[in-house]
């Protein structure tokens, strides 16, 4: 599971501590602490509105939390109101070049071919000399087998083809860490398959990567570790086996029955 | 057949005398045509991305701009521009005053619409690109301002025939274009249905051209959506 020399690395890639994230007097995240090491693969399961979405987005901070810390390679970060460590825009937007995110709906730009989607942000914020950013773009289509279509449009590509795409523009920007929010939710069932291949095959690359996901089978399969999110705090993290297999908590015996449909497939007391 | 002959000999009389004459006044048009949707172009973006702002002063300037102009007649705008200006110590030219009025009018028109097509632009396209780390105005000229520009340009081409027809305002401030060239003729021929007439025709070529260019561009982005 766990290669123990990554976990004895003791410095954490990503170090979070009491991150509270509030939306007037709703409290969406009660204070997460968590240590991120390279090469983990964390689901993140949890009911809607348990904050699993907004702890995601607060990670590359397309959410600002409203109070705690995070520590990311050259990034320190205090986002108490007037703290002195409070990113500027400029980390901002060098934060996420650092950490890519895709989302649900695969919101590739409609009036780009598939090999300009991919090669936009390379060009624009890592500022790759065009030719180089082609190759490389190239060469990523290749590996999901869309080269043939890089001169497409995305209207004319599959919902899975476009997440793939999706998922192809932010490795693109070369990230450390990927931050996946539910990428399968908007895909027909079919279609659901290819993109998890691709995740999966990400992870066996050693990717570190976070995933809010209902798709059990991948958490329990692919990922490393699974945080049980309940009311804004991490209710349980451990190893799959562990988190899914073996529940110890009511509320989530409750949540894989109500997320799994059919006890039995896992073992669960019925 | 002289019959035939002498009105062939009569029109082209005609088209030697005042031909030249309706050829200035329609490039005088063409031209502060042009010139007024440049400026209407710069006015409406700032207008549009004004209203959008985070600072309440700029959105308030913002919407007292579209309110004025859409609330008061192009005609008193060009009177403002020309005549009211050199009170407060600013004398333009008559074309340039004409230019800069007809622009201005123009561009809360263009704001509208330029917001309009901002506000279809799915928010999560926007939110991919921050997430590649782009920075709010690359995401503006590279994501939002190409598809806005597709999106409003049939719109764009129809403010563009109201500015080709309002151009005619500016015979009231001495700017001999069209219309006032057509009442110089009639002043002195007294043939008011003949040259009406005429300048109406030319009016409705550069319009007609105008909307089948509109006509095109609806046809295309209705294939690329």
């Amino acid at each position: 599971m766990i290669d123990p020399s990554v976990q004895d690395a003791s410095k954490p890639l990503i170090k979070i501590r009491k991150l509270r994230k509030s939306y007037g007097a709703n409290e969406v995240l009660k204070g997460i602490s968590l240590d991120v090491h390279e090469g983990e693969v964390i689901s993140i399961i949890g009911a809607s509105g348990s904050g699993k979405s907004t702890f995601l987005r607060c990670l590359n901070l397309m959410e600002t939390p409203t109070t705690g810390f995070m520590d990311f390679e050259r990034f320190a970060f205090d986002f108490e109101a007037g703290a002195r460590r409070q990113p500027t825009p400029q980390q901002l937007c060098a934060l996420r070049a650092r950490i890519g995110m895709v989302f649900q709906s695969y919101n590739l730009w409609p009036h780009m071919t598939v090999l300009e989607n991919v090669i936009e942000a390379p060009i624009q914020v890592r500022r790759l000399p065009r030719k180089e950013a082609v190759a490389e773009a190239e060469a990523l289509l290749q590996r999901i087998g869309l080269y043939e279509k890089r001169h497409a449009y995305p209207s004319k590509l599959s919902g899975g083809q476009q997440q793939r795409v999706a998922i192809v523009r932010a490795l693109a920007m070369a990230p450390k860490v990927m931050l996946f929010d539910e990428v399968t939710s908007a895909l027909d069932p079919e279609l659901v398959g290819e993109v998890l291949a691709l995740m999966g095959s990400l992870a066996a690359d050693g990717m570190t990567m976070l995933l809010v996901t209902h798709e059990m089978a991948f958490a329990r399969d692919v990922g490393t570790r699974t945080l049980f999110f309940d009311g804004g705090v991490i209710a349980e993290d451990g190893p799959p086996a562990e988190i899914i297999g073996a529940p110890r908590s009511d509320r989530l015996r409750q949540f894989l029955r109500r997320v799994l449909h059919e006890p039995a497939c896992l073992g669960l007391p019925a | 057949m002289t019959m035939m002959q002498d009105s062939w000999m009569a029109w082209r009389d005609e088209v030697l005398t005042y031909g030249p004459g309706f050829l200035t006044a329609t490039l005088v048009v063409l031209g502060v045509t042009v010139a007024s949707i440049l400026v209407s172009w710069v006015c409406g973006l700032l207008g549009a991305l004004g209203k959008q702002s985070r600072w309440p002063p700029v959105r308030a300037l913002a919407s007292f701009y579209v309110w004025f102009i859409r609330g008061t007649p192009t005609l008193v705008q060009v009177f403002i521009v020309y005549f009211g200006m050199p009170q407060i110590g600013v004398k333009l030219s008559p074309l340039t005053a004409g230019i800069i009025a007809l622009g201005i009018s123009s561009g809360a028109y263009v704001a509208e619409t330029i917001r309009a097509g901002l506000a279809a632009i799915p928010r999560g396209q926007l939110e991919s690109a921050q997430a590649l780390g782009m920075s709010p105005r690359t995401m503006m000229v590279r994501i939002v301002l190409p598809q806005v520009f597709r999106i409003i340009l049939p719109s764009l081409t129809n403010e563009a025939i109201s500015a080709v027809k309002n151009t005619s305002l500016l015979s009231t401030i001495t700017v001999v274009e069209l219309t006032l060239y057509a009442q110089l003729m009639i002043a002195t021929t007294f043939r008011p249905f003949d040259f009406y007439i005429a300048a109406a025709l030319i009016y409705l070529g550069i319009t007609s051209i105008l909307s089948q260019l509109s006509a095109y561009f609806e046809r295309r982005y209705a294939r690329l959506s």
